[in-house]
């Protein structure tokens, strides 16, 4: 009955708002610490040859991490070859073409199940699939573990994407005459662009800060090299190398190693921003 | 095509057949819509004047169900070509269903099963040799609420032309000023084809889609209350474009309001709980209808 008392009730609404309006504060100040903290440690190592050096012998002078940059690269690519078309595809699958339940719910769960995986469960397979057989520690295998953790998250974010595109398009091209991959295609799909490509960048995202599976995959190389058949450099990976040796040279440039990992990470949640505000302008009629 | 009987006629079915209904307007008798609401198979009743008319669609003992459901019994219509025919009567009654069945849009929905003939200049749409996806070119639809793509104005005039593989630039930009003068729309967007088809109004937007659904020079249009979404002004707008383009399409339009139906069609058919009651040259069935259930419903008395 407190509550049947006016004043009580705005006394807790206001507390309410304090409380969120506090938590937001919280979380900003954690961010900004954090930030701050990784900044004033990489800043002091960044310089040029950072992305232009190739690790040295001397361990005072690490050199650079050309190398490991190239690599995550290299390796984003490939997984975004193989992980990219067949989430998307799959993804359109469960989306537009299955009505049975009985596929598509197990399908579906698989997907999510799968999404849950720990990183280093796919490290594990990818070794047992493609290191032992070939030998050595390579980069495919980092690429294929790497596309393993891509492919749930992208086909089910497209398949969810593609859902929030109205019916009323899909029956307006049929109704045109159109087959269902013309639909597809042409109609539905490029609605969902932005949507879609969010939900690449974030897979990608995801991917491109993993270490467990490429520990067992791609191992790990101080040289550059575009040659995915033997052991791969990652920025991950040379990170965890240098941060848990006893060099403070290494250390350092462990440091400004985190420090360009979370600036890509930032720019490319930039990037979805963009590509997300602009085309939910440019779908939202009237 | 059925004469009215001068006289009652009974009140049971008999198990020969189906009760021969079409009392004359006003005249005592058997109630033809308590019939129906009893489930009792009846007659519509066709006035002569359709027979008189070239036919582009001939509907035969057109059965739908959904699932266990049996939506339309016993259709037969035959749509005059030319012509602007109207279907009106109560919510439920089968219209758009049976309107969306002739480009087989019910196709789509799950557990739907049809038995009849519906029959496009001779060929029945329901044959196994039939390509639903030229069907569906042969006879466009406009829906209820506005459906443009989220893409320019010109991509979404031009794209049932895109579809079919016309990639020339001069062609398509030509069939689409035409399809856009012919929807009366041409002069508001000529200077904007290239913005997005979303940023019209709503008249605009169905008014868009109806030229989209006439570009490939489809043989019939069917229109789903094309404006229950839209404003008065915008709906005048698009009742003087189907007058307009009566005469070279044959329009079959879905409507819930009347006077609409008086001002636009050239043919009316009434239908109540899935079955054709009475269809008619529009000034018949809303000035002088054979049937009473007709003249009740035309009269507002029950809706």
């Amino acid at each position: 009955m407190l509550l049947a008392h006016p004043r009580v009730r705005t006394l807790l609404s206001s507390a309410m708002f304090a409380l969120c309006a506090g938590f937001s504060v919280v979380i900003v100040a954690v961010l900004g610490l954090v930030t701050w903290f990784l900044v004033s440690r990489g800043w002091a190592a960044m310089s040029l040859d950072l992305f232009t050096k190739l690790p040295t012998e001397d361990l005072n002078n690490p050199g650079g991490l050309k190398h490991a940059i190239l690599g995550t690269g290299q390796l984003l690519l490939m997984a975004g070859l193989v992980g990219v078309p067949m989430g998307m595809l799959a993804g359109v699958y469960l989306s537009e073409y299955s009505n049975d339940s009985r596929i598509v719910g197990p399908v579906r769960f698989t997907a999510d199940v799968l999404t849950g995986v720990p990183s280093i469960v796919v490290g594990i397979l990818g070794y047992e699939l493609l290191v032992r057989p070939l030998g050595n520690f390579n980069g495919w295998a980092g690429a294929f573990a790497l596309a393993f953790i891509m492919i749930p998250i992208v086909a089910r974010t497209t398949e969810e994407m593609l859902r929030l595109v109205p019916d009323s398009y899909r029956a307006g091209s049929l109704a045109l005459g159109a087959t269902k991959s013309q639909t597809i295609t042409r109609v539905v799909l490029p609605a969902a662009t932005g949507s879609v490509v969010t939900g690449v960048m974030l897979a990608m995202a995801r991917v491109a800060g993993e270490t467990a599976p490429l520990l067992f995959t791609a191992l790990g190389s101080r040289f550059v090299t575009f040659n995915p058949s033997e052991p791969f450099p990652s920025l991950t990976v040379q990170i965890y190398q240098y941060a848990t040796g006893p060099y403070q040279g290494q250390k350092e440039l462990a440091w400004a190693g985190i420090l360009v990992l979370i600036s890509l990470l930032f720019v490319l949640n930039l990037a979805i921003r963009a590509v997300t505000s602009r085309s939910i302008r440019s779908r939202v009629g009237t | 095509m059925k004469t009215p009987a001068a006289t009652p006629v009974p009140t049971t079915a008999s198990a020969a057949g189906p009760i021969r209904v079409g009392v004359a307007a006003g005249a005592p008798g058997v109630n033809m819509l308590d019939a129906i609401r009893r489930g009792e198979k009846v007659t519509g009743y066709t006035h002569k004047e359709v027979a008189g008319e070239k036919h582009v669609l001939s509907i035969h003992d057109f059965n739908l169900y959904y699932g266990k459901n049996h939506a339309l019994h016993d259709i037969n219509m035959h749509i005059a070509h030319g012509k602007v025919s109207a279907m009106i009567g109560p919510s439920g009654c089968g219209k758009s269903t049976l309107l969306r069945s002739i480009n087989r849009m019910n196709d789509l929905v799950d557990g739907v099963r049809v038995a009849g003939e519906i029959r496009l200049n001779g060929s029945n749409i329901f044959d196994r040799s039939t390509d639903v996806i030229s069907l569906r070119r042969r006879v466009g639809m406009v829906f209820q609420k506005p459906n443009p793509f989220p893409m320019s104005i010109f991509e979404n005039v031009a794209y049932p032309l895109r579809i079919v593989g016309e990639g020339r630039r001069s062609r398509l930009e030509e069939a689409a000023e035409k399809a856009l003068r012919s929807a009366a729309l041409w002069d508001e967007v000529k200077d904007r084809l290239k913005g997005s088809a979303l940023g019209l109004s709503g008249g605009q937007q169905q008014r868009l889609c109806i030229a989209r659904s006439i570009v490939g020079e489809p043989e019939m249009l069917l229109m789903d209350e094309p404006c229950s979404a839209l404003d008065p002004i915008a709906t005048l707008k698009i009742e003087e474009l189907i007058t307009q383009i009566a005469g070279r399409y044959t329009v079959v339009i879905v409507t819930h309001n009347m006077q609409q139906a008086s001002r636009v069609s050239d043919y009316t058919a009434f239908m109540y709980l899935g079955r054709l009651v009475e269809y008619g040259p529009t000034a018949k069935i809303f000035q002088a209808p054979a049937l009473t259930e007709t003249e009740q419903y035309v009269t507002g008395r029950f809706g």
